[in-house]
This record gives structure tokens, sequence and C-alpha cells, in this order.
């Protein structure tokens, strides 16, 4: 019964995010062209593969058709893009954006919860609320090609809260996917927010995820007692984790670590496990590719900054794919732009280009479960792409034009308009006239 | 290596053993030295063959490129360069074919060693937060040479750092620029010829730090503070002058006790130590070249620097270097009107621009992050080569550490310190394939077995591993 309640209750959540989306693009849509973008290469990250020279058909908002060829079939607009290079919009794997406009010292920063009596372990801080898009950070990073990210919080408790996935298009309503995902850490920094041993931080996940089986047959209603260690709000957030309806991130580096991971994974059996970091992956990636773990991680950490990732190493994303582990890089806030150059140090340390592409693409959208919309260019799928002006991975390219839903959005961001506003600079007047 | 200071440590030998056959003047350099360098450098460059890489695109890190160029590294230095060099016959050849050669990286911005890996609060020796005025310490009486970091670092083409104390404070004490060659202490990498440096911070660090313990709590307490010290380091200067007067005209005086805090503050009046100040706001950086005035010393370079854009005619007027990343920002308010652009935009108004790292992970690809600001600048509009843009890397750092003439640039007879790259360094997939310092391979991409390992490496999982 309480499950059915919580389910419909995460039903009309959905639906309404659904609707609020479907409200935007039929206001997008109808202003917007039918458009061929002809010319360019195309990684499409779906079954049709890499497109060396082909179109790419938008209408509606979707994702029509991707060709092999520059044919421009009737009322449709030819968009020139010859040379240039398009990817699906890229996905910030693990940030919090929206969450935080200046990390230190400046008023608010939603992104970090402080211990609140409604959650005693942390899982049931929802990151939705506080989501804000007028956030400087989401101009300055969609202007680099990328068009959603799973956004997220810290605590100092076991759990990290719920994480949401947002799109990075220009709309207020751009939580698209709330309580996507909780978050936990098992590695160093968790065990110091957790009696400073893992010997308690581990029966502290164990207690909390077995309260949550518990409480699925279970009234959670003030009426009733509830002597959990968790609180009753905590237990709601994690209901939907141990029913595998929601991943669950657990940041790991060390090699003993990740196996009680997987061992995790063995005990809660519905458990939809995604390790974060990693960091010693390589070691047991076969064991992480056999339990059918993706990791999301930023491959340019090869420094033991503790005694937990010992084995760091910049080829821990090639080695972690040759294994057959799905990854997704893009682990930042501010600056999670600077993705593509992680995966390009991937690459140059072992990662192939393709699955360096897709590490910023359709595997992010596969961990959480938006893939069915996102991640790549195939018909029916919603219209995120991004014209490059060459290898998106090369630092010295950039991203030319980004679409989200179809429509191209503005290229600038603050940023741009402090460096035309300097560059204009003469001293003639003083600098806030200048437009 | 022969140097004035080594032929100065000579002539005090030969003082003590033959103390008649010393003039007066040579006794008080010596002593002055003795008193100036406590901590002597005991760096020892490895023994090499000719080196000579033919077929190469060499960026000489002054502006200027040479295709298909040829190099000869010999005794240590650059013997030759051009487009045909003199093939020693004991010469190890290396084909260049599609390669690049550059001058070493130069990181004037590290806290490798002072904030070492791993990252363990006993390591954590950066900071002397006990007080906004701590002239009198020296970043390399913590620096732990068995930092893994070095050996990262060599592996991303960097050949000379500069370690500075943290911004917590007003005056953070010195600063120390090593040769990226670790062996068993600070001294085996100390840059022999490279003046010291003082670290100084503008802003939020010290307000956040001492606001609720004593002070500075507010940027004009900063700016008090920095001024109110400079008053005491210029009375600290006029007592010695006072005291060698006396002593030259033969009135016997007691000499005045050392302070180390104001002699360090008095070597910057001197122009004998380097300023290099964290910085980030237009304002501030302003406030503190009107500061430099008023106490008649030099800013070497404003760290961070992030809205050095805003004012880089000042920049240039005032002949002060920029180190600045490519793209952080946003981290705290004094980075929040970082753009993309600052470094070309500084460059391209006659400033000295350079490309710093603050940090463990993005001094491995200094490259990277060159190539970032060279492009964007373009786009922006910037006529900018990436020949010129390589003086943010070597060139300009180096004139900021005052080593400039022994490092920093390919020019015949300077260190031989320079990168073979695996392809243009100013893409994502170029490796630093072999390295140089003194003329010495310290690093080969394609020899595993050759690789340095720190101390702290040793006998821990993946020892000798790709990093």
């Amino acid at each position: 019964m309480r499950n059915l309640q919580i389910t419909s209750f995460k039903h009309k959540l959905k639906l309404l995010a659904l609707t609020s989306v479907m409200a935007v693009m039929s206001a997008t849509s109808t202003a917007q062209e039918k458009l061929a973008i002809t010319g360019a290469q195309i990684h499409t990250m779906g079954p049709k593969g890499i497109i060396v020279e082909g179109t790419l058909l938008i209408e509606d908002g979707k994702i029509k058709d991707v060709l092999s060829n520059n044919t421009v079939p009737a009322g449709f607009t030819k968009v020139d893009a010859s040379g240039k290079v398009i990817t699906p919009g890229f996905m910030g794997a693990l940030t919090s954006l929206g969450l935080v406009e200046v990390g230190l010292s400046a008023g608010v920063n939603d992104s970090r919860v402080d211990a609140h009596p409604v959650s005693s372990v942390g899982a049931a801080y929802d990151s939705q609320f506080a989501f804000n898009a007028d956030s400087t950070l989401l101009d300055v990073t969609r202007i680099e090609g990328f068009t959603s990210a799973a956004t997220g919080l810290r605590t100092s408790q076991l759990f990290d809260g719920q994480g949401a996935i947002i799109s990075l298009g220009d709309e207020l309503e751009s939580v698209t996917h709330p309580q996507a995902f909780v978050h936990v850490d098992v590695g160093n920094g968790g065990a110091d927010n957790n009696g400073e041993s893992r010997a308690a931080l581990w029966v502290a996940l164990n207690q909390s995820l077995e309260e949550a089986l518990f409480a699925l047959s279970y009234d959670l209603s003030p009426s009733e007692g509830w002597e959990g260690m968790i609180s009753r709000a905590d237990a709601k957030a994690l209901i939907p984790v141990v029913q595998g309806d929601t991943p669950l991130l657990v940041t790991a580096h060390r090699a003993n670590d990740i196996l009680q991971v997987l061992a995790l994974k063995k005990r809660f059996a519905n458990l939809d496990v995604v390790l974060v970091h990693a960091s010693d992956g390589w070691r047991v990636a076969s064991q992480i590719a056999e339990a059918d773990v993706p990791v999301i991680l930023n491959p340019e950490f090869n420094l033991p900054g503790e005694f937990d990732r010992l084995g760091a190493t910049l080829e821990n994303a090639g080695r972690l794919h040759e294994a057959g582990v799905m990854i997704a890089i893009g682990v930042d806030t501010h600056n999670v732009r600077l993705a593509a150059q992680h995966a390009g140090n991937a690459v140059a340390n072992g990662l192939p280009h393709d699955a360096a592409i897709a590490s910023l693409t359709i595997n992010p959208a596969k961990i959480f479960g938006v893939d069915d919309n996102i991640g790549s260019l195939e018909s029916g799928k919603q219209a995120d792409f991004v014209i490059f002006s060459g290898d998106p991975l090369e630092v010295t390219q950039a991203a030319e034009q980004v679409y989200v839903s179809g429509k191209a959005v503005s290229m600038e961001s603050r940023q741009t308009k402090l460096r035309d506003r300097y560059l204009k600079y003469t001293g003639e007047k003083p600098v806030g006239y200048i437009k | 290596m022969k140097t004035n200071k080594t032929r100065l440590a000579l002539a005090l030998v030969s003082c003590s053993l033959f103390i008649s056959a010393c003039s007066d003047s040579e006794q008080a350099q010596t002593t002055e030295y003795q008193a100036n360098n406590p901590f002597p450098s005991t760096y020892k460059a490895i023994d090499s063959a000719p080196v000579v890489i033919t077929n190469v695109v060499i960026l000489d890190g002054l502006g200027n490129r040479i295709d298909e160029g040829e190099i000869l590294l010999e005794d240590g230095k650059i013997a030759e360069f051009g487009t045909s060099v003199s093939v020693p016959r004991n010469a190890i050849e290396i084909d260049g074919e599609g390669k690049w050669v550059t001058p070493g990286i130069i990181d004037n911005h590290s806290h490798l060693g002072v904030y070492p890996s791993p990252g363990t609060r006993s390591h954590s020796d950066g900071n002397e937060m006990t007080g906004p005025v701590t002239a009198e310490v020296w970043a390399e009486h913590s620096v732990w040479p068995q930092d893994p970091g070095f050996q990262r670092a060599l592996a991303g083409g960097v050949t000379s750092l500069q370690i500075l104390p943290g911004s917590a404070n007003l005056f953070g004490g010195r600063s120390i620029t090593l040769k990226n060659l670790p062996n068993r202490t600070m001294q085996d990498m100390k840059f022999p010829e490279a003046p010291y440096g003082i670290k100084m911070a503008c802003g939020e660090n010290p307000k956040r730090v001492y606001g609720s313990r004593g002070g500075p709590m507010t940027r004009m307490a900063n700016v008090a503070g920095y001024r109110k010290a400079w008053i005491d380091a210029q009375e600290y200067n006029k007592k010695w002058q006072d005291y060698e007067a006396s002593k030259e005209s033969g009135n016997a005086t007691d000499a005045p006790k050392r302070d180390l805090q104001l002699e360090t503050l008095a070597g910057v009046l001197n122009g004998e130590i380097i300023v290099h100040m964290h910085c980030y706001r237009a304002d501030e950086m302003t406030v503190m070249m009107d500061v430099m005035k008023e106490f008649d010393y030099q800013i070497g370079s404003f760290h961070h620097a992030v809205e050095a854009y805003k004012i880089s005619d000042k920049l240039a007027e005032n002949n002060v270097c920029s180190a600045m990343w490519a793209d952080w920002w946003g981290f705290k308010m004094e980075a929040y009107d970082g753009i993309r652009e600052n470094i070309p935009m500084v460059h391209n108004a006659g400033a000295c621009a350079i490309v710093h790292s603050d940090s463990d992970i993005g001094i491995q690809r200094l490259n990277q992050e060159a190539a970032k600001a060279w492009s964007d600048g373009v786009r922006a509009g910037l006529d900018i080569t990436q020949a010129e843009a390589w003086q943010w890397l070597s060139a300009n750092p180096a004139k900021s550490l005052g080593i400039f003439d022994y490092t920093g640039s390919i020019e015949e007879g300077k260190n031989a310190d320079v990168v073979l790259w695996s392809a243009d360094p100013f893409s994502t997939y170029a490796q630093a394939e072999k390295v140089f310092i003194d003329g010495a391979m310290v690093y080969d991409r394609t020899q595993p077995d050759t690789w340095p390992v720190s101390d702290f490496e040793v006998g821990q999982i993946a020892q000798g591993d790709a990093k």
C-alpha cells in the first residue's frame, strides 16, 4: 500500500515534469523551422555510428532522421555545417549546476546541506527544490556544448541527498527528472563523516538500506511509531533505491572499497549501483564489468591524494573501458565544461576516441535512465546537439552552435559579455557605459 | 656549473686557509653571501652525452618557430640550433619527424612539496596561519622532495618551478625556485642562481583567516598591513645602513640584531627578493601598484590575476607580470569575473602573461592551458601565434623568477632545459615524450624502466606504473 502511494507520488512528479517540458517544447516548436544540418561529421552515438559526412534532420524539436548524405528534403531549411563535427549535447555526469553560484563565502550555497532534523542520514535532502535556472553557470556551461546534467548535493552525513537531472536549455522549468539518484561516499571522505572509520560507515549503510526495505511495507505516517535509525523522510528517499528504481551513486577509490560496493550490490539484489571515481578501479576492472556497474570519473585524477587511491593513474578510464566497464566523464561544477578536455586526456592515455565521446553523451544518459530521450542522435529523440569547429576533445576546438530541443540557443554568457565589454574599452568613458 | 656563488664559496675556503691573501672586499662579499644563502644549493646536473634532435619543429619560446629544425644539446647547454647543427661523434641522435621541441615549461606557482600527496594533515606545510605577516618563514623548509607530484609534473614537461607558501597571509613567506629533478633533499633541487621570492596576498583569504582572529578583517586593513610592514622594513634598512656607515667611518658600533622577518622585507626594498602577489581583482591590483610606488619596490607578478584583462594597460605600464589560469573561475567572489580570454588579452596589451597551475593536476598539462587560452584569444580576434603563446610557459615565467639568463628559451648557451613533444603541444593528444634538464634526459615516456619513482611510491601498489 505504502509503496503504491509513493509510486503514485513519484508518477505525479514525473507527469508534472513531463507536462512542463511539453509546454516548453510546444511554445518553441511553433516558431521553429524544420532544419537540415548538412556536411558535418556526425557522431550519432546510436546504431548509425559515425557518419563521415551527413545530414541531421530536425523537426518539432526532435531528431527526424540522420542521413549519410547531404540531401535537404523539401520544406527543410539548410544549415551548412561542412567541415564541422556534430555530437549529441554533452551531459554533465556529476555536478552541482544550478545549486551554487559562488562556492566560498558568498551567502547561501544550496549544494551544501548542513545536518537538519528532517534527515538522520542525509538521504532525504532533495536538490530539485534548490535549482536556480538563472545561475550564470548554466550559460557558461551550455555554450561549450552541454545540454543536460546530473546535479547533486554534498552533506556531512552518510548520504549526499537526492540529485536531479536538469536540462541546460534556457527555460526556467529545467528540472526534467527530480529524485534521479542518491549519492553516498564510502571512501576516506565518507569515513571521516561517519565515525571516522569504514567500520562504522558500512554498518550504517547496511542498516539504512535494510530499514528502507522494511519501510516498503510499513506505514510511515506520523500517527505510527517509527524507531528506525533513518528518518521517515530518509526512508521515503531510499525506498526507490532499494527497489532499483533510483540509481545509487557510490564514491569509492581503493580496490577493497570497490569490492565492498560490489558485495553490497549482491546483498541488496535490486540496487542499481554506479561507482564514482573508482581511482583504483583498473585493478578490479573485470569484477566491476562482471557486476555490470558503470563508473563516473575524472580521468585526470592520477595522484595518491590519500591513502585510499595509491594506484591512481591517467590510464584508469582506458583500462576500465578495455575490461568492458561503461564509463562517464564529467565531474565538476563551475568547470564541468572541461569534461571534453578530460575525455581527450583519457584518449591520450588509452581510451578509444569513440568511447570518450560516449562517456560525455550516451553513457551518462544510460546511467541516469534518460537515454530514451537524450544522449544520442536517433529518430524521435530530443534534438539536443552541438556543432563543433572540429574534434570536440581537442582543446583548441570549440562549440560553435548548441541546440536544445531543436532550438539554437544563445552562444553568449556573462563571461563572453565581460570579455566583449573590455575588448571595447578605450578609456573614453567609464566602463559602466559600454554595452 | 661555475657560478658567481660557487666562486664566492671557493673564496671562502681560500680565505680561511690564507687569511692574509684575502682582500677586505672579498671578505665583505663572502660574509654577505653566507648571510643571504644559509641553505645553499647542492644541485648537480646529470652527466650526459651530447644529444642532437633533427627534423623537428622548434618553438624557441621567444616567439619564433623553425620548421624542420635541428638542435644540439652539449655539456648541459643548448650548443646550437637552427636548420642545421653539427653532430659530435658521440652524440645521441633523435629523429624528430612529426615532433616538436620547446623550452621546458616553468611553473611559477606551485605548492608541490609544501602541500604534497598524500594530502594528510601532517603534510600540510604551506600556510603559516599564525599571523598575517610571516615574512620570516621560508617555503623551502617545508618542501618534501618525495612528493610524487614532482615526477608527475616532469612527465608533463615541467623543468623548473617556484614553490610558494599559501595565500592566507598578507606576507606568507619566502618562495623557492627548484629544478624539477627530485633527489634526497630540497637543496638537491634548488635552482642555484635563482633569487628568492616573497609570497604576498590580496583580498579574501587574509580577511577570511584573520577576520575573527585580530584582523585584518577588511581589504582596507589588508592595505594598512602591507604599508605598516614596509615602514618597518624601511626603518630596519636604515638601521643597517647607519651601522655600515659608522663602521666604514671607523666608529665601531655593535651590529643591529638580525630580524628574519624584516630581513626578507628589506630584501624586497633592496631589489634582491621578487614579489609574487596573489591578487584577483583589477581594483586591488591597481592599489597594490600604488603601494609599490609609495615604497619604491617592484612587484614581479600578480598571481591568479583573474581580472587582469580589465587593467592590462596598467600592468604593461608598470611592468608587472600576471600569472593566470586559462579558465578557472567562480569558486569565490574575487574569481567571479573570470573569462577565457584573460591570458591573450593581457598578452595583447603588451603586458607580460604567464600560464601558471597552482595545482598538482594542472601542472601536468600546462601546454594545454596555453593552448586553450591561445585558441580562445584567436577566436576573439586577437592575432597571436603559437610560437608567441609559448612565451607564457617559459620565457615569461623565467623572467618573473629572475632566471631568464639561464633558462626559459632556446638560445645558444642557455641551460639545455627542453622538451620533445610527441606532436603539436597545442593538441590534447600530445605528450611530453622526452624531457631534458641541463642536457640530461630525465624523462623518457617510451622507456618505462627509466621513469623516476619517489620514495613514497616505492613498495606501494602500482609502483612504476604509467601514472
